[in-house]
C-alpha cells in the first residue's frame, strides 16, 4: 500500500488495517508526516511533532503485537492547540502564550493518548477560540484545503478549529480534536466537508483545555466520517473528577448506535432555523436532507423555538462575558509573555495584555467587562441568562415531540480570507445556527450533505437532546450514506 | 481614650458622638488542603511550595471544592446559631493584582451558605448582649507579595492562594470598642471551640476588616469607613478610637464624611486613605461557571450539628447552673478552649481520685485554678498550654486536699514546688514530709505546751480578748510546721482554753 492510500483511509479502515497487520503504525503515522510537510502552505500545525508522533506510533505497535490494542491504538490525530499537552508547547492560538509548555496532560488528550492514539502535532485555532475563520490566530491564517471552482482566492476553513478541519479534510490526519463554544466545531467541519460532533456539555471533561467560555465549551471531534467520528467521540469523553462540571455518566459504544436503521424516528423541523437572506441552495440541501429522513422511514415533524433568534444576540454576552474573567489570568506575571516597561504593575499589565491578545480578543474582553460592570449586569447578563434559560425550554419541549432536530449547519459555504475579518457582526452571523446548542448544552452534528454552486462543502446539523449523541450519530449515519457525500479538496498545496 | 473605648461615645465640641462598628472576618478555614485543591495549607512552609496547578491558575485548570471547607462553614453557621442555606453559589470577584493568580477570587456574592445568626457578648457588668451576624461565606485567599526581597520587583508568595477563608459578617450592631474588642475574642473561642480555625492572629489566620462611623445618637448612620486586614484585638480597638476621633473633628469642622478604605498604621497609631469610592473597584461578580451551585441535606446539617462540643456559652450556663461555679470563675474558664479543656480534665481526674461527686469538687477546682494556676502562670507568662502542672497533677494535688492528707496553706507551697520542679504532688508531700498531722495526742500535747508558755495570753483571752484565739493556731501550726490539721487544732484549743 502506498503512503497516500494510507493516509485516504478511514479511521475505522486503519484500525482494521493495524489489527490484521497489514500495516504498522510507524508506517500509518510516517505516512502522515509527510503530507504534514507536504502541506505546510495550509499552515494547519502550528507545531508538528514528528518525533514524539513516532515515539508514540511504536509504542503503539508493540501494545498491537501484544494483542491489547484500544480502537484507537496506532491512529494518527492533530490536536487542537488548546489542549493542554505535557511537554509539548501550547499556544491557544496567542502570542501570550507563545512559550507556553504545560507541565500536565488534559484529560481529552490523556484518554486518546490512553487508547494508544499517535498525535501528529498542535493545531491552527482562533486565538482563544475567538473567531469563525481562524483569521484571529497569532500563527497566521489557517487556509482551507477547498477552493471555489474556477479560483484561486483562498478560503477560510472556519473557525475556531480551523488547524483541525484543515488538517483532517487535507488528509494530513485522520481526525483532530476540536472544541466548540459557539459553533467552533460544526461549522469548520461544514466549511471543510467533515463530520464534526459537539457532545452535550459536560460528556467531556474540560480539564486541561485552555478555557474560553467555561458554562459554553465543549470538546469533539472531527473526523471524515460519521464512524470516525463515534470512535474518536467514544476515546474523548468522560467523567472527570477534577472538572465539576463533568456527567458522572457511562460512556456508550457509540459505534453501536450505527444501526442505520432511523424507521419511525420523529425529527423536527424549526420553522425559525429559515433565515432572510439565506442562499437558496441551503434551503435546498435542507430539503434535501428532508427527503433522505423520509425515504429512511423518518417521521418528519415541524417544530417551533420560539426564542431562536435571541440565542445569538444573547451568546454574545455569556460568552464574552466568562472570557473577560476567563483571560484574566494571562497578565504577565506568571507563565505568559510579559513586556517590560517602565512603571508599576499596572502599567506592565496594560502593555503586556496589549500586545499579548490580538483584536478580536481585546473586544471580547472589552465587551464582557462592560456587560459584567454595576449597573449593567441585570440588564445584560443576567437577561442573557434568562434567555438561555427559555432557549433550553424550547428544546425541551420540542424533545417532547421528536427524537432529533435537522437544520442547516452554517448560513454560508467557506468565505474568502479576509472578506469578513473587519465586519465582526457579519463574523459573528456564522454561529447563527449552532450557537443555540451551546446555549442549551444539547449535542450537535454537523455532516457534509452536498456541494454548492462553486464546489464547496456545505453541510447539515442534526440536534439531539441532552446526552442523545447515539440518536444523532444514527440519524447522522444514515443521513452521510444517503448523501453520499464522496468529494474531496484537490491537493493544491502541494504544488 | 479609655472612657471612650467601654462608652463608645466621643465628647466632641458641639455634643455627644455614637460610635457604630461593624466586622468583618477573615478565618481562615482549619482543613489540610486549600478551598479549590489538594494544596496543603501548611503555614511556614518555603515560598511557592504549597502550590498545586489550580492555585497558579494555569490554563485550563479547574476548581474542585473541598468538601471538608464546607463541613466547617456549616458547623460555625451551626455554632453561631446561624440560618444554614441549602443551596448557595460561587462567585467569582473579578480584579487584578499580582498575587491573585486567577484575575478573579472565587468567592459567595449573592447566595452565601450561611445567614443570619448572633454571637452572645458577655460584659463586665455580668450583662450579655447580641450582637447580629449577618452571614457567612467561603472564599480563596489570595497569594502573598513580598515588596522587600529586590529593588526592582515585587515577589509573590503563593502559598497562601486558595486558602479556604469563612468571611464572617457582623450586623452594625457594635457601639463601642471593646465590644468590638470582645466580639472578636468570642468570635475566636467559638471558631477555637468547634476547630473550625485556629484563631491564630499573629499567623493571619484571623483577620478583621473594621467599618466604623460616627453618628448622633438615635439618627441614621453615618458614612462608615472601612479599616482594612486588622490582625489584632489591641489595634482594632486603637485603631477604632483613632478612627471615630477623626470623623468627628471632619464633621464637627463642618466637612463630611467620604466612604473609603483605611490602613491603620499601627507604629504612627492612625488610620490612613487606602482608596476612595471613587476608585473602588468593579468586582464584576457573576456565578463561577466552573463550578456547580453548593448544596446538601438535613442530614450532611445533622451531621455537622452532631459533630460541634458544647459551646462556651452552653458550658458557661452549665458550669454556673448545675456546678454552682461564679459568674467569673464560669467566664474566665469557658474564654478560651484551652482553659476550657484544662478544667474539663482537672474535674475529670478529681473525681475520679476522689470519688466524690462534680459539683461536690466544681468549685474547689475552679478556684485553685483560676486563682492559683492562673496566677502562677502569669508570673511565668506562660500560657496555659505551656503549663507545667498538668491537669492530672493539679488533680492529685487538690486530692491530697479533699482527702485531709494536706492542708489549703501546705497546698500552696506544694504547688509552688510543682510548679517549678514539675514533680507530682504526693511525691513533695513525703519528700517534704509534710503531711499533715490530725493525731488527736499529738497535737494536744503541743497544745498544752503553748498554753503553759504564753500564761499571759491565755489570761487576756479568757478575759474576753477573743481575737487572740487566731494567736494560739498561729503558734500551733508554726510548733506543727503548718501540718497539723486546722480542724483538729481549732476544735482541741477551744476545748482546752474554753475549758
Amino acid at each position: 500500500m502506498t503512503d497516500k492510500n494510507l493516509t485516504r483511509l478511514t479511521i475505522a479502515e486503519a484500525r482494521d488495517g493495524l489489527q490484521k497487520g497489514d500495516f504498522t503504525a510507524r508506517e500509518l503515522t510516517e505516512a502522515h508526516i509527510s503530507e504534514v510537510e507536504a502541506a505546510r502552505k495550509l499552515n494547519a500545525y502550528v507545531t508538528e511533532t514528528p518525533e514524539l508522533a513516532l515515539a508514540m506510533a511504536d509504542k503503539a505497535d508493540a501494545r498491537l503485537k501484544a494483542g491489547d490494542a484500544a480502537k484507537l491504538t496506532g491512529i494518527p490525530l492533530a490536536i487542537k492547540d488548546l489542549y493542554c499537552t505535557k511537554d509539548v508547547r501550547t499556544t491557544a492560538g496567542s502570542k501570550m502564550l507563545e512559550n507556553f509548555v504545560p507541565t500536565y496532560e488534559s484529560t481529552v488528550t490523556q484518554n486518546l493518548f490512553d487508547d494508544g492514539a499517535v498525535m501528529l502535532g498542535k493545531v491552527n485555532m482562533d486565538e482563544f477560540a475567538m473567531g469563525s475563520s481562524n483569521e484571529t490566530s497569532f500563527y497566521g491564517n489557517t487556509i482551507n484545503p477547498w477552493k471555489a471552482e474556477g479560483s484561486d482566492k483562498e478560503l477560510v476553513p472556519g473557525g475556531s478549529s480551523g488547524g483541525s478541519v484543515s488538517a483532517v479534510a487535507a488528509f494530513t490526519a485522520m481526525g483532530a480534536t476540536a472544541s466548540d463554544t459557539g459553533g467552533s466545531i460544526r461549522q469548520p467541519a461544514s466549511f471543510t466537508g467533515l463530520v464534526g460532533l459537539k457532545p452535550t456539555y459536560g460528556r467531556c471533561s474540560r480539564w486541561g483545555m485552555v478555557a474560553f467560555a467555561s458554562s459554553l465549551d465543549q470538546a469533539g471531534p472531527v473526523a471524515r466520517t460519521v464512524r470516525d467520528t463515534a470512535i474518536m467521540m467514544e476515546s474523548m469523553a468522560s467523567y472527570d473528577i477534577k472538572d465539576s462540571t463533568s456527567v458522572d455518566r457511562p460512556v456508550p459504544d457509540y459505534e453501536k448506535a450505527l444501526t442505520g436503521d432511523i424507521r419511525g424516528m420523529k425529527i423536527g423541523i424549526p420553522k425559525e432555523y429559515r433565515i432572510d437572506g439565506m442562499p437558496d441552495e441551503i434551503e435546498k440541501l435542507w430539503q434535501q436532507g428532508i427527503e433522505w429522513l423520509k425515504a429512511a422511514g423518518a417521521e418528519i415533524v415541524d417544530i417551533s423555538l420560539p426564542h431562536t433568534k435571541y440565542a445569538l444576540p444573547a451568546y454574545y454576552i455569556v460568552a464574552p462575558a466568562e472570557a473577560s474573567s476567563n483571560l484574566a489570568r494571562y497578565d504577565g506575571v506568571r507563565y505568559t509573555m510579559r513586556k517590560e516597561v517602565p512603571g508599576g504593575l499596572q502599567e506592565m499589565y496594560e502593555a503586556t495584555r496589549a500586545e499579548g491578545f490580538g483584536k478580536e480578543v481585546q473586544r471580547r474582553i472589552m465587551i464582557g467587562t462592560y456587560v459584567l460592570s454595576a449597573g449593567y449586569y441585570d440588564a445584560y447578563y443576567l437577561k442573557a441568562q434568562k434567555v438561555r434559560t427559555r432557549i433550553a425550554e424550547d428544546f425541551e419541549k420540542a424533545y417532547e415531540k421528536v427524537d432529533a432536530i435537522l437544520t442547516p449547519s452554517c448560513p454560508s459555504a467557506a468565505f474568502p480570507v479576509g472578506e469578513k475579518s473587519n465586519d465582526p457582526i457579519a463574523m459573528y452571523l456564522n454561529d447563527i445556527f449552532t450557537v443555540t446548542a451551546n446555549m442549551a448544552g444539547l449535542p450537535g452534528i454537523s455532516i457534509p450533505a452536498g456541494l454548492d454552486h462553486q464546489g464547496l462543502p456545505l453541510g447539515l446539523q442534526i440536534l439531539g437532546p441532552a446526552f442523545g449523541e447515539e440518536t444523532i450519530l444514527k440519524v447522522a449515519g444514515v443521513m452521510e450514506d444517503a448523501a453520499g457525500f464522496t468529494a474531496t479538496a484537490n491537493a493544491w498545496w502541494k504544488e | 481614650m479609655s472612657d471612650m473605648i467601654k462608652t463608645g461615645i466621643i465628647k466632641g465640641a458641639t455634643g455627644d458622638w455614637e460610635m457604630v462598628m461593624g466586622l468583618e472576618v477573615h478565618a481562615q478555614v482549619t482543613s489540610n488542603a486549600k478551598l479549590f485543591s489538594g494544596s496543603s495549607t501548611e503555614f511556614g512552609s518555603e515560598p511557592n511550595s504549597n502550590v498545586s496547578l489550580v492555585d497558579a491558575a494555569m490554563p485550563g485548570m479547574l476548581p474542585v471544592i473541598n468538601g471538608e471547607c464546607v463541613r466547617q462553614a456549616v458547623r460555625t453557621g451551626l455554632a453561631l446559631g446561624a440560618q444554614i442555606n441549602k443551596y448557595s453559589v460561587f462567585d467569582r470577584k473579578n480584579y487584578f493584582y499580582q498575587d491573585l493568580p486567577q484575575g478573579y477570587q472565587i468567592s459567595q456574592f449573592k447566595q452565601p451558605v450561611v445567614g443570619e445568626g448572633i454571637i452572645r457578648l458577655d460584659m463586665e457588668d455580668g450583662s450579655v448582649r447580641d450582637i447580629g451576624v449577618e452571614r457567612i461565606h467561603l472564599e480563596q485567599d489570595a497569594g502573598k507579595s513580598l515588596h522587600d526581597q529586590d529593588p526592582h520587583y515585587t515577589f509573590v508568595d503563593l502559598n497562601r492562594s486558595g486558602v479556604a477563608l469563612m468571611e464572617i459578617v457582623s450586623k452594625p450592631d457594635l457601639r463601642t470598642p471593646e465590644e468590638a474588642g470582645n466580639y472578636v475574642k468570642k468570635l475566636r473561642s467559638i471558631l477555637r471551640y468547634i476547630g473550625s480555625c485556629d484563631g491564630n492572629m499573629e499567623e493571619g489566620s484571623m483577620r478583621a476588616d473594621v467599618n466604623v462611623s460616627v453618628r448622633r445618637k438615635g439618627e441614621p448612620f453615618g458614612t462608615r469607613c472601612e479599616l482594612k486586614n486588622m490582625n489584632s484585638v489591641r489595634f482594632i480597638i486603637q485603631a477604632i478610637c483613632y478612627e471615630a476621633q477623626r470623623q468627628v473633628d471632619i464633621l464637627e469642622a463642618g466637612g463630611t464624611i467620604d466612604q473609603e478604605t483605611r490602613l491603620f498604621d499601627a507604629n504612627k497609631g492612625e488610620t490612613r486613605s487606602m482608596r476612595s469610592k471613587e476608585e473602588a473597584h468593579d468586582y464584576r461578580y457573576f456565578p463561577d461557571p466552573d463550578l456547580l451551585p453548593l448544596e446538601f441535606d438535613d442530614a450532611f446539617i445533622e451531621k455537622c450539628r452532631e459533630s460541634l462540643p458544647e459551646l462556651p456559652d452552653e458550658k458557661k450556663d452549665r458550669l454556673m447552673n448545675e456546678l454552682g461555679l461564679s459568674a467569673y470563675n464560669a467566664s474566665v474558664i469557658v474564654a478560651d478552649k484551652e482553659n476550657a479543656d484544662y478544667y474539663d480534665a482537672l474535674l475529670a481526674a478529681l473525681v475520679k481520685g476522689t470519688g466524690k461527686s462534680q459539683k461536690e469538687l466544681a468549685q474547689q477546682a475552679s478556684n485553685w485554678m483560676t486563682s492559683d494556676l492562673f496566677g502562677a502562670l502569669n508570673k511565668a507568662s506562660k500560657n496555659i498550654s505551656h503549663s507545667p502542672v498538668s491537669p492530672e497533677a493539679g488533680a492529685e494535688l487538690l486530692g491530697l486536699v479533699v482527702d485531709g492528707t494536706i492542708s489549703g496553706r501546705i497546698a500552696k507551697d506544694v504547688f509552688e514546688e510543682m510548679f517549678e520542679s514539675g514533680k507530682g504532688a504526693a511525691a513533695i508531700v513525703e519528700e517534704k514530709g509534710l503531711k499533715q498531722v490530725s493525731d488527736t495526742g499529738a497535737i494536744e500535747a503541743i497544745v498544752d505546751d503553748i498554753i503553759t508558755n504564753n500564761p499571759g495570753q491565755v489570761e487576756q483571752y479568757r478575759s474576753g480578748k477573743d481575737k487572740l484565739f487566731g494567736f494560739f493556731v498561729g503558734q500551733t501550726m508554726k510548733a506543727t510546721q503548718g501540718k497539723a490539721n486546722p480542724a483538729v487544732v481549732n476544735e482541741i484549743l477551744r476545748k482546752k482554753l474554753d475549758g
